[in-house]
């Protein structure tokens, strides 16, 4: 025949083309589809677990920085603190009027706590049942300076302040049962009737304002004993000079005492606050690698299987010329083909479920890289170690041990 | 040498028994000065499983270009594992094994691979196709680690499917075939590399005798165009249509037709008396299967233990 007779040159196995490997890998997913599937499944729901919580997690924050950027985050807040002997702070009348001349500052509207004064919806409720509603002293222009606007009626204005008139926050209206405001529409503050003239709608940045009841500074001086000091002064500044506005908004409110002054940047608490809600997310990525760990049990499983019912095919290559490495191979690539294919279900479930989920909540739609980069490398990942063990089992069988077996 | 060297896969040579050259030989696998494919020198194989099992216990033969050999002998007595050994699936426990000129102890695992990637063809009993590709692709999976495309591999099998006489049923699936027609398909993966050897362990043992016998003249008439054929059997009446037959008993050379030409180590008168001890000792083979009888006296009890 034409191949030497007596031993030539040097013996060096082939290697496998890519095609062929993709061949073999795929033989055990072809004969075996119901097997192939199940254990896939596994890894798909693992993988799709993760995707999801990733991808609701980001859309979510996504929606919710959209929104909060939406609302600016140029506003700051200036609230009295303590005092060294931890009583309530007071700041100076002057407060707001000095907070307006600094340069970069576009907007100071402010409210006074009235702590003297509840609101009920009439005299004849229990005066312990505040529903922890509390009664503030407003400026003309809150509304607008905190990212509101009112929902129904008017908001107070130059005349409405000197009256018994007032304007509900969201969450106060809505515990006095309020949700329209018709005329002579009126609630109980202070021991004496106001008018309820608007309704304001929810107030992200600042949601203490959402459980007021609103009236003027004058009214609530002249009927309710207030003493006509801001506890909350609200600064919207110019975009680029948020940070520099925020340092001297201390000294500025209060120059004599500075340390009794608290300032902060609403949106960056609820940026926080966002966050600290992908981090609660956790436990669910625990619980996707939980069942990716079982996913790979389940092909490790499933290939040991394989291995076994397959010592005669393994012998027979071995006799038509497989080395260890090409049996190695081939094992390992079905392992990985298989998690791969359970990976590729699973970033697919799992995306389209963030996905219907975020429109139906009007998110966008965000799926990270991380999500389903970090699903699929997963899957890839867990192939090879699930691979790994029946993989190396196939390859050290002996060729003749293989094809002993029938 | 690149198996692809060798594409695309001229017709068979002419049967001659060549008197090879040893041309440009590696230095430590320079062959025994004769010009054989397969040369054993006393090669024993021991399982050493409880109780240890000697299955070869000093076999010295050798097979040259263009033989087509008969390995007959009892149930135990050793021929698989002599299959194996020439095949290079698994080595001696002492003496030495020359295939195609290596001396398969100096040969690694990779380079025993290779050696049977391009230069063995094996036939099995059971076949081993895969059902699930057709049979052309089960052809062509002959040359897979040969180093050859998938298109090269088709073509060869075409051809190899057509040397087997199923140049027509390419595209069926092993299932959709007789029993005889698989054993064509896997003679074929077996020669479509056009290997220096074709081992057939029980090529007919699963074939009923008809079937069996056309399955022999394919042999007959593939070692007639050149090809190197070694087949083992119990049937003591195909062991007679070859034209050498090796006759085994527990490890042993019983005897060898050509006993005469391949040097005087094999020799049966040599080991007959010990065999006729072992055999009683055993008391596994049926019939008498006495150090007298040549290959042309089949030995009927014998003939399907
Ligand atoms: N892998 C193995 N481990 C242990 N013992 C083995 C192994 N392979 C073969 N044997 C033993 O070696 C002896 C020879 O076996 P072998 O398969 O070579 O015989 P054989 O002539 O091919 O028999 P048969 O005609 O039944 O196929 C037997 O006793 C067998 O049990
Ligand atoms: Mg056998």
């Amino acid at each position: 025949m034409n191949g030497p007779v007596n031993g030539s040159g040097a013996l060096s196995p082939a290697r496998l083309r890519p095609r062929d490997l993709a061949r073999l890998a795929s033989i055990g997913i072809r004969t075996r589809k119901l097997r192939a599937g199940l254990s896939a499944l596994g890894i798909a729901i693992g993988v799709a677990a993760i995707v999801a919580v990733l991808g609701l997690s980001a859309s979510s924050e996504a929606g919710l920085l959209a929104e909060i950027s939406k609302l600016g985050t140029n506003l700051l807040t200036v609230t009295n603190g303590q005092t060294l002997f931890g009583q309530t702070a007071e700041l100076p009348k002057a407060a707001p009027g000095m907070i307006g001349r600094i340069g970069p500052v576009t907007d100071v509207q402010y409210t006074g706590a009235v702590n003297n004064a509840n609101a009920y919806k009439s005299p004849l409720i229990n005066s312990i049942n505040t529903n922890a509603i509390s009664v503030d002293a407003s400026s003309l222009g809150l509304p607008a300076d905190v990212g509101t606007t009112v929902a129904q009626g008017t908001y107070l204005n130059a005349a409405t302040q000197n009256e018994p008139v007032c304007a509900l926050g969201a969450a106060a209206a809505q515990r006095l049962g309020i949700d329209r405001v018709f005329p002579g529409e009126r609630i109980w503050v202070g021991g004496m009737w106001f008018y309820v003239t608007g309704i304001l709608k929810p107030a992200l940045l600042t949601p203490e304002i959402d459980s007021s009841v609103l009236i003027g500074f004058p009214a609530a001086e002249k009927y309710l004993a207030f003493d006509g000091h801001p506890s909350e002064v609200y600064v919207r500044t110019e975009n680029s000079q948020v940070n520099a506005v925020y340092n001297v908004l201390a000294s500025t409110a209060n120059p004599e005492s500075p340390n009794e002054v608290d300032v902060s940047q609403p949106s960056q608490a609820l940026v926080a606050q966002a966050e600290a809600k992908a981090a609660l997310n956790s436990l669910f990525l625990g619980l996707g690698a939980v069942s990716l760990l079982v996913g790979a049990v389940g092909v490790a499983n499933i290939m040991v299987i394989s291995v076994l019912e397959r010592r005669s095919e393994i012998g027979l290559r071995r006799a038509l010329g497989a080395t260890k490495g090409h049996v190695r191979v081939q094992f390992m690539a079905e392992a990985v083909l298989l998690s791969v294919i359970g990976g590729a279900i699973g970033v697919a479930a799992g995306a389209i479920s963030t996905a219907v989920y975020a429109s139906a909540k009007g998110w966008q739609v965000d799926v990270p890289p991380l999500a389903w980069g970090g699903g699929f490398g997963a899957a890839i990942l867990i192939g090879v170690i699930a691979g790994l063990m029946p993989a190396l089992r196939a390859a050290r069988m002996s060729p003749t041990e293989a094809l002993w077996s029938i | 040498m690149s198996p692809l060297a060798r594409l695309p896969w001229a017709p068979p040579p002419p049967a001659t028994p060549a008197p090879s050259e040893p041309e440009a030989l590696a230095p430590d696998a320079i062959a025994s000065p004769s010009s054989a494919v397969i040369e054993l020198f006393d090669v024993t194989k021991t399982y050493f499983v409880q109780p240890p099992v000697e299955a070869l216990r000093g076999v010295s033969m050798a097979v040259h270009q263009g033989e087509l050999v008969g390995v007959v002998g009892p149930s135990g007595s050793g021929k698989t594992t002599l299959l194996h050994l020439m095949g290079t699936l698994d080595r001696p426990t002492s003496g030495t094994v020359w295939v195609t000129g290596y001396d398969i102890a100096k040969l690694s695992d990779r380079e025993l691979s290779a050696l049977r990637a391009g230069r063995v063809g094996f036939v099995f009993q059971q076949f081993f196709l895969a059902e699930h590709q057709t049979v052309l692709d089960n052809v062509a999976d002959g040359l897979l680690y040969a180093g050859a495309t998938l298109a090269e591999r088709r073509q060869a099998a075409e051809e190899a499917l057509s040397r087997v006489g199923l140049a027509d049923r390419l595209g069926v699936r092993p299932t959709q075939i007789s029993g005889g027609q698989r054993q064509r398909v896997a003679i074929a993966r077996a020669l479509v590399g056009r290997p220096a050897i074709v081992l057939a362990d029980e090529p007919t043992g699963n074939l009923d005798q008809a079937t069996g016998q056309s399955i022999l003249d394919l042999f007959v008439e593939l070692n007639s165009e050149g090809t190197t054929i070694i087949v083992i059997t119990h049937d003591v009446a195909i062991a007679s249509r070859m034209r050498r037959v090796v006759r085994f008993l527990d490890g042993l050379i019983l005897d060898d037709s050509a006993s005469g030409g391949a040097g005087p180590r094999l020799a049966g008168a040599e080991i007959g008396p010990t065999v006729d001890g072992a055999e009683e000792a055993a008391g596994r083979s049926g019939g008498a299967l006495s150090p007298g009888d040549g290959p042309d006296g089949p030995d009927g009890p014998e003939a399907r233990a």
